[in-house]
C-alpha cells in the first residue's frame, strides 16, 4: 500500500505543468483562448500530442503508451490547475476509452493513432434532452437498414460535440440494449449546432436524421462498456477537480496574506484563517479519496471500480462545492470578476460534476448498497 | 502507487487480529463494543495481556518493549485494536509519559518507571490544565519551588502549589505527571515550566470528582497543598518542561484520529438500525436514514485513507502536513456517529436511567449518555480551533 507517485510519474506531471503553465499561466491567455473557436489552443493540443500525452492510456500498436490510469490522473491535476479548456477528459479518456473498450482492431488503430497523434479528436455523444446520468440511450434510436446502421434522435449536451472529428454515439439497439457506434460528423443526416458552456467549454446539440453509422466493435448491448469508461472519467475527472481546487486554495490564502482591509491584511481575521483552515481539510479527504479511487480502477475488479468512483465522486463534489463557494468568497468582489481566474475555476468544477453526475447522484447509487456491507474496507 | 498489504504487511494485520479476538478476554471486549465503562481491574487485565505479548507499547524505543515496526504497522496494530474492541494501552501511560521519560528521562527514571508504566502496575494521570490554562496551556500557574532545607541547588527537593483539572480518570491514578511553574520571572511564560513526576498517594493530594452532563465521572480536579516531590523527580531540566509537553503532544502521529472504533460504531449501528424500525423493520429502509449511513461511511473512509497516506508517506521523520486534519475530522465523525445512534434509537434513547431489567435494549438506553459524552473529544487534546489554527498558522501559512 503506496499512495506516492514514482519519478517517471513526477516527471510526466512536470512536463504537462510546464507546458500548461506557458499556455496559461497568465490567464488572459486561457479568456482569449476560449473566446475564440473551437475554444481550446490547437498548438498546445499538438504539443501535448508531442509529449505522448493524448495517446498515454492506450496501447503502443493503436498509437500510444500503455500507461494506466495513475499517469492519466497525473495529466488531469494538472489541466485542472491551469484549468486548461483542451478537451482531454472527453476525447482522450471518454471517448478514445471507448474506442480502446470496444472497437474493432481496426477502429482502435485508425482512431486511437489520429487521437494520439492529435490529428482527430473524437467526441462522445451520449446525454440526452430529459435524461439524467445513465449508461443506457432512449432518445437515439439505432435501425439496422440493407446498407448498415442508421441513428434517428438528438443528443445534447455533447461536450466538444461540434468541433469533433469523429462522434462515438450510444444508441437504443432495436431488439434490447444500448450499442455504440462511430459517425462521421460531416456526413448527411448530422445537423450540429455548437455553443459555448458556462465554463469556457463548449458543447452541442447533435441532431441525427437517418445518420449513417457503424458500430463501435459489434451492435451488442454496451451498457457496461459505457458505465466502466464513464467510471474511469470519473476518477479522472476528480483528479481534474482537484487540481483546480488546489489552485483555488492556493489563490485565496495568498489573497488573503496580501490584501488589507481596516489597515490589515484579511489573515489578521481568524474568522477568515478558520474557513480556510476548512478547505484544506476538504481538499486532502477529496484527495485521499480521490488517489485511492485511482488505484482501484488500475488493480480491482469492474464492481471495486465503480464503487470507488461513485466514493470518489461524492467526496470531490462536497469538496468543490465547499471549496469553489468560499474561495469566491474569501476573495469578495473581485472573485465574482470575469478577468480575475479563481470564480471561473468554480464554474468549471460546478460543469464538471453535472457533466458526469452530481454528488447526490452518487450519494443515493451508495446508499442503495448500504445494506450490502458492514463495514467499509479500502484494502480488501 | 499500490493498493493492497505488501504479503508481509497483511500477515501482520491477520496476526494482529488473530491476537486481539482471541487473547483478550471477551468479558473486556463486550464492554468496550457496548459502550459500558470499565473497570481499573479491566483496564490493567488487558493492557498486562498485551505488554505480556510485547503489544502495549510498540512506539517506544526497543530497550523499553518497543517495537521496530513501521508507521504502517502501528497503524494496523492500532485499527486492529479499535476493530476487536480491545481497550488501547492507558494513553497516559503508552503514548505520553512513557515516551517523555524515555526521550529526556535519567537512566534512573527509565529504570524505575518504563517497566511498571508499561505493564499499569504505574496508573499515570495527566496534570497539564489548570481552571485558567486551557487551550492556553502555557499561563499555567500550579507552582513548584525549590525547598533549601532539604539540599543545595538541584538537589532540593519541590514543594509544589495548585490546582490541576480535566484529570481523565484520576480517580484511578498512582502518579501524576504534572507541568508546574518553577520560574515565574522567565521572560516567555514558556521557559519557566518544569515537567514533575508527583506520586499521588504524597500528603496534600487532593482528588475531587466533576460530574459530567452524561452522568459519569470521568474527570477530576487535583489539588496541591505543599506537596513535597523529591528532586530526582524532576524529568529532564530544569524550565525545559514546555518543549517536553509539545514533544508529548506532537509525538504521536498514528491513532490521532479515532478510525477504527468510529467504523466499528457505525457497523454496529447499521446492524441495530435493521431491527429498530417500528414492529422490527429495518430503519434502512427510509431513504433518508440509508442515506446518513452512505454519507458517514464515505467521510470514514476518506479519513482513514487520509490517515494511511500519512502513514505510509515515506517521510524523514517530519509528520506528513495532512496529519493535522486527522484530529479534526476524526472527532467531527466519532461524535456524527454517536448522534446517528441516538436517532436511530429514537425515543427509547430517554430511557438512560431505566434499570437493567428494563425490555428496551442496552444500546437504545446507553446511545444518549455517549453522545454527550462525546462531545468532549473535540475539547481535548487540543480543541479543534487550536487544530484550525494550526493548520492555518503551519500549513497555509496564514
Amino acid at each position: 500500500m503506496n499512495f506516492e507517485y514514482d519519478e517517471e510519474q513526477d516527471a510526466l506531471r512536470d512536463s504537462v505543468g510546464g507546458l500548461l503553465g506557458k499556455a496559461y499561466g497568465d490567464f488572459e491567455q486561457r479568456r482569449a483562448t476560449v473566446a475564440a473557436e473551437p475554444g481550446f489552443d490547437e498548438k498546445t493540443w499538438q504539443r501535448l500530442a508531442e509529449l505522448g500525452v493524448l495517446g498515454l492510456p492506450f496501447a503502443e500498436a493503436h498509437g500510444g503508451m500503455g500507461a494506466g490510469p495513475v499517469e492519466v490522473s497525473v495529466v488531469c491535476e494538472e489541466l485542472g490547475r491551469t484549468l486548461a479548456p483542451e478537451p482531454y477528459l472527453a476525447a482522450v479518456v471518454l471517448a478514445g476509452g471507448l474506442v480502446d473498450a470496444a472497437g474493432t482492431e481496426d477502429q482502435c488503430t485508425a482512431v486511437l493513432t489520429a487521437l494520439s497523434e492529435g490529428a482527430e479528436v473524437p467526441a462522445f455523444a451520449h446525454l440526452e434532452p430529459g435524461a439524467r446520468w445513465s449508461s443506457s440511450a432512449g432518445g437515439v434510436t439505432a435501425t439496422q437498414t440493407g446498407s448498415g446502421w442508421r441513428l434517428d434522435g438528438v443528443k445534447e449536451p455533447v461536450p466538444h460535440g461540434a468541433s469533433a472529428d469523429l462522434l462515438v454515439v450510444s444508441a437504443a439497439l432495436p431488439d434490447a440494449g444500448t450499442g455504440l457506434f462511430l459517425v462521421d460528423p460531416s456526413s448527411e443526416g448530422v445537423d450540429r449546432q455548437g455553443y459555448p458552456t458556462h465554463d469556457g467549454g463548449r458543447a452541442a446539440r447533435v441532431a441525427l436524421t437517418g445518420a449513417s453509422a457503424t458500430p463501435l466493435g459489434e451492435a451488442v448491448d454496451r451498457e457496461a462498456t459505457i458505465a466502466a469508461v464513464l467510471d474511469r472519467t470519473r476518477v479522472a475527472a476528480c483528479h481534474q477537480a482537484l487540481g483546480a481546487m488546489s489552485f483555488q486554495l492556493e489563490a485565496t490564502t495568498s489573497y488573503l496574506k496580501s490584501r488589507k482591509q481596516f489597515g490589515v491584511t484579511l489573515n489578521k481575521f481568524q474568522a477568515l484563517t478558520f474557513r480556510a483552515a476548512d478547505l484544506y481539510v476538504s481538499l486532502e479527504l477529496a484527495r485521499s479519496i480521490t488517489l485511492w479511487a485511482t488505484l482501484v480502477l488500475t488493480f480491482g475488479s469492474p464492481e471495486e471500480a465503480s464503487d470507488a468512483a461513485a466514493r470518489a465522486s461524492l467526496q470531490v463534489s462536497r469538496a468543490g462545492r465547499h471549496i469553489g463557494q468560499e474561495a469566491i468568497q474569501l476573495h469578495g468582489g473581485i472573485g465574482m470578476t470575469a478577468e480575475y481566474a479563481v470564480g471561473h475555476y468554480t464554474s468549471h468544477l460546478t460543469a464538471l460534476e453535472h457533466w458526469l453526475g452530481d454528488g447526490r447522484h452518487h450519494l443515493a447509487t451508495l446508499s442503495a448498497q448500504v445494506g450490502d456491507h458492514g463495514e467499509v474496507d479500502p484494502l480488501r | 502507487m499500490r493498493l493492497k498489504l505488501s504479503d508481509e504487511d497483511a500477515a501482520f494485520r491477520a496476526e494482529m487480529r488473530t491476537f486481539f479476538t482471541t487473547e483478550v478476554p471477551q468479558p473486556i471486549r463486550e464492554a468496550v463494543a457496548a459502550g459500558r465503562e470499565l473497570t481499573k481491574a479491566q483496564y490493567v487485565e488487558s493492557q498486562r495481556i498485551l505488554n505480556a505479548a510485547g503489544l502495549a507499547v510498540p512506539g517506544w524505543p526497543v530497550e523499553w518493549g518497543g517495537r521496530d515496526w513501521t508507521p504502517l504497522q502501528r497503524h494496523i496494530w492500532h485499527e486492529e485494536m479499535q476493530r476487536a474492541a480491545v481497550p488501547p494501552p492507558l494513553g497516559f501511560n503508552a503514548t505520553m509519559v512513557g515516551p517523555v521519560i524515555a526521550t529526556f528521562g535519567s537512566q534512573d527514571q527509565k529504570e524505575r518507571f518504563l517497566p511498571p508504566t508499561a505493564n499499569l502496575d504505574i496508573w499515570w494521570s495527566q496534570g497539564f490544565s489548570e481552571p485558567d490554562a486551557g487551550s492556553d496551556l502555557a499561563s499555567l500557574r500550579c507552582a513548584a519551588v525549590r525547598d533549601p532545607s532539604t539540599g543545595s541547588g538541584r538537589a532540593a527537593d519541590f514543594v509544589v502549589n495548585g490546582q490541576k483539572t480535566w484529570t481523565t480518570l484520576g480517580q484511578h491514578g498512582d502518579w501524576i505527571f504534572c507541568l508546574v511553574r518553577t520560574d515565574p520571572d522567565a521572560p516567555k511564560k514558556q521557559q519557566g515550566i518544569s515537567f514533575l513526576l508527583v506520586d499521588m498517594s504524597s500528603p496534600g493530594v487532593t482528588v475531587r470528582p466533576i460530574e459530567l452532563i452524561d452522568g459519569g465521572h470521568e474527570v477530576n480536579e487535583v489539588f496541591f497543598e505543599d506537596v513535597r516531590v523529591p528532586a530526582a523527580n524532576l524529568v529532564g531540566e530544569e524550565n525545559k518542561g514546555w518543549d517536553y509537553a509539545k514533544f508529548l503532544l506532537g509525538n504521536e502521529r498514528v491513532g490521532v484520529a479515532p478510525v477504527g472504533s468510529t467504523k466499528r460504531v457505525l457497523a454496529q449501528a447499521k446492524d441495530r438500525a435493521r431491527t429498530a424500525g417500528a414492529g422490527g423493520g429495518s430503519l434502512l429502509d427510509d431513504p433518508l436514514v440509508a442515506a446518513r449511513f452512505a454519507d458517514l461511511e464515505n467521510e470514514l473512509l476518506a479519513l482513514e485513507l487520509t490517515a494511511l497516506r500519512v502513514v505510509a508517506h515515506s517521510s524523514d521523520g517530519k509528520p506528513h502536513p495532512a496529519s493535522s486534519v486527522l484530529k479534526l475530522r476524526g472527532t467531527e465523525l466519532q461524535q456524527a456517529v454517536s448522534e446517528l445512534v441516538v436517532d436511530l434509537a429514537g425515543p427509547a434513547s430517554l430511557a438512560s436511567g431505566a434499570p437493567a431489567s428494563s425490555e428496551l435494549p442496552e444500546w437504545t438506553r446507553r446511545a444518549t449518555p455517549a453522545y454527550l459524552n462525546l462531545r468532549k473529544a473535540s475539547i481535548y487534546g487540543g480543541s479543534n480551533e487550536v487544530q484550525r489554527q494550526i493548520i492555518a498558522r503551519t500549513i497555509l501559512g496564514l
